[in-house]
This record gives structure tokens, sequence and C-alpha cells, in this order.
């Protein structure tokens, strides 16, 4: 399982993975906003997406749209984890097709939990 | 050019009448020659004076009209306030967890070595032989002990780590809130530079004057916010309490 995580802070790229790292995901990427994601997920290889909203360049919403636009990349799981907190921004990534939106501050046991009903959903 | 020979010879004329009053003593007489020769640039004066009463007056109207001024004056600055002072309360929060983690963790980490010490000091005994029957027996049942506790014991340092690492996300968060008032200080500052253009316009030119006072086109607006800051314009928006609300809305929405 391969797994990219995008934010352009640093610090919240780490704990991301260290958290995903606790929970036995030991294949992890990173990029600092959509733009520079967006071209690593057309590469391949990328198994679920973790993604922030508000980055600049290109925003976690516009590469969550771009993700599900691109045939290859469609069904690829995406899983937003932002600060981002408005009724409406939530609606927009569920329509945008966003598989499961974490708010920040967020705890170690909300991500294993997102995660595993995400992979519950795609096996069943 | 004429008219220019004229008054200079005009202005001679008083002059030498001048010279004249003043070499006889005549003070009076001095003094009302002085003020005819003032009146040409005394009207000079007033119609500029007047110009640019009117320029400024017009100046101060076109920024007052498309101004971000006075709404960052009287919103957003009070709102910046509040957000950095929120970016010292979340600091303060997640120093006092990551310290609080550490308090707990210094002394798991010491007693664990104090143990660990303790028997390797009698392990060192055993293997040179000299420990008794008694004694290896109070050893076996102090590495049982050892066992059981450091296992327990490292979990719990595993778990105040994890707890040391997620108080860091402050740094994402504090940082969204803090590029946001960074923004504002610069739009803040573009505005003041505005102010001074448009001050200073009349003695550029016009066409300075009126590239001060048009607006900057606006940049493309971010869709993102960041975080939610209480007891500002944040809060008034529809904006959910927590993870909670956030599987809740998106339950509703067949999720």
């Amino acid at each position: 399982m391969k797994i990219l995580i995008v934010d352009d802070f640093s610090t919240m790229r780490r704990i991301i993975k260290n958290l995903l790292r606790e929970l036995g995901f030991n294949n992890t990427m990173e990029a600092d906003d959509g733009s520079t994601a967006l071209p690593m997920l057309k590469n391949g290889g990328f198994d679920f997406l973790v993604t922030d909203w508000n980055m600049p360049n290109m925003e976690g919403i516009d590469l969550l749209r771009a993700v599900r636009a691109d045939p290859a990349l469609k069904n690829l799981p995406v899983l937003m984890v932002t600060a981002e907190a408005k009724r409406d921004q939530i609606v927009e990534a569920a329509q945008a097709g966003v598989n499961g939106y974490i708010v920040k501050p967020f705890t170690a046991e909300t991500l294993k939990e997102k995660i595993d009903k995400i992979f519950e959903r795609i096996d069943g | 050019m004429d008219s220019d020979e004229d008054n200079l010879n005009f202005q001679l004329q008083l002059a030498q009448q001048l010279v004249g009053y003043l070499e006889a003593g005549l003070v009076d007489d001095a003094a009302a020659v002085i003020r005819q020769l003032r009146v040409p640039y005394e009207r000079e004066l007033f119609e500029e004076l007047g110009k640019l009463t009117r320029d400024l007056h017009e100046a101060l109207n076109s920024f007052r009209g498309d101004s971000r001024l006075v709404e960052l004056t009287q919103d957003d600055i009070p709102d910046a306030k509040e957000r950095l002072n929120y970016v010292v309360t979340m600091t303060e929060q997640a120093t006092h967890r990551t310290l609080n983690a550490l308090d707990e963790a210094m002394p798991i980490a010491e007693s664990l070595q104090a143990r660990a010490h303790g028997l390797t000091a009698t392990w060192q005994r055993f293997r040179q032989r000299e420990l008794t029957v008694s004694e290896f027996r109070d050893m076996a049942t102090a590495l049982d002990t050892f066992f059981i506790v450091s296992s327990e014991e490292t979990e719990r340092l595993r778990t105040l780590m994890s707890e040391v690492m997620m108080a860091q996300d402050f740094q994402d968060l504090t940082g969204q809130i803090i590029r946001r008032v960074i923004r504002l200080v610069h739009e803040v500052e573009e505005n003041l530079v505005g102010l001074i253009r448009l001050s200073s316009a009349r003695m550029d030119s016009s066409k300075g004057m009126m590239k001060a006072a048009g607006k900057t086109p606006p940049e493309e607006l971010p869709t993102s916010h960041g975080p939610i800051v209480p007891n500002t314009q944040d809060a008034t928006g529809d904006v959910v309490s927590g993870q909670d609300d956030v599987d809740a809305l998106l339950s509703s929405l067949g999720f």
C-alpha cells in the first residue's frame, strides 16, 4: 500500500507519516501542494491519497477534482485532513468525491477509524 | 510678450518709487508700494492653494469611495488581534501538552534505567559465579518483575511520545492563522501606500493620481479559509464544531 501525503506544512506531513507508520503503512511519499502532488499521482503506483485543503498554488479541493477527472486516478481513495470547518466546504468535498473528511486538530484514533472505514467500503 | 514688458516696467517704476519713499523716510507710502508689488504673487498663491485644496478633497473622496481601509480598521484589524491571541493560546497549550508528557515520561525512563542498572550488577556477579542459591532466586524474581514492568512502562513511554508528536500539530494550525494575518498586514500596507500616493500624486502628475485612486486588480481568492478562530468573524459562519459534527453532516449526505 503506497500512500501520498499532501500538506504544505512539513510538520503536519511528518505527523501524518508517523501515524500511518504506527498503523502499519510504511510506504509513504510526500508533496507540499496539489501542483506537486498531481504529477506524482499521474506517474502511478499510489493506492491512497491523504490531502490538506488550504495550500498554495493548487488547493486540496482542486487536487481532488483533478484526481476524479483523470480516468487513471478516478477510483483512488482520497482522505481529506484539513482545518477547513465550514459546512459548505465539507458538502463541496463530498460532492467532489472525497472518501473521508477529517478536521484538524485530529487524533490518531480518528485517522485509524476513517482509514479503516474507507477500506472497509472499498473491499465490501 | 508686451504685457510682460509692461508688467516689468510697472514694477520697475514702483521699485524706484519705493526707493524714493524710503530715502525720504515716508514709511507709510513705502508700505503701500510694497503691498502693491505683492498683489500679483498673492493672487497666484491663492489660486495654487485653492487648486491643492480641491485636489485633496477629490482624492480623499475617491479614496473613501473604494477603499477597504475603513473595513480593515473596523473589522479585520480587531479580528487579527484576536487571531494572534488565539495563536498565543494554542502555542501555550501545545507547549504544556508536550511538557506534561515529558514530566510523566522522565521519571519512567529514570526508574527503568535504575532497575536495569541494579539488575546489571547482580547479573555480573551471576556470570562470575558469585551468587548464592538464595541470591539467584531473588535475582530471578527481580528479573520476572523487570520484564513485566519494562514492557508496561515502555508502552506508556510510547503513548507519551505519541502525545508529544500530536502536540506538534499546533505548528500547522497556528501557521495557517499567522499566514492569514500576514496577508491582512500586506493589504493594510498596500492601502496605506495608496493613501500616501494620493496625497503626493498632485506633485507627480494627474496620471499618477488616477493610478493611485484606481483599485488594484483583486487577486484570485482561495476557497480555503484556515482554522476557525473563536471571537472573530469566523464564528459567525456556518461551521462544524468538531469531527463528530463532520461525521454527522457526511452521514446525512449518505456517507
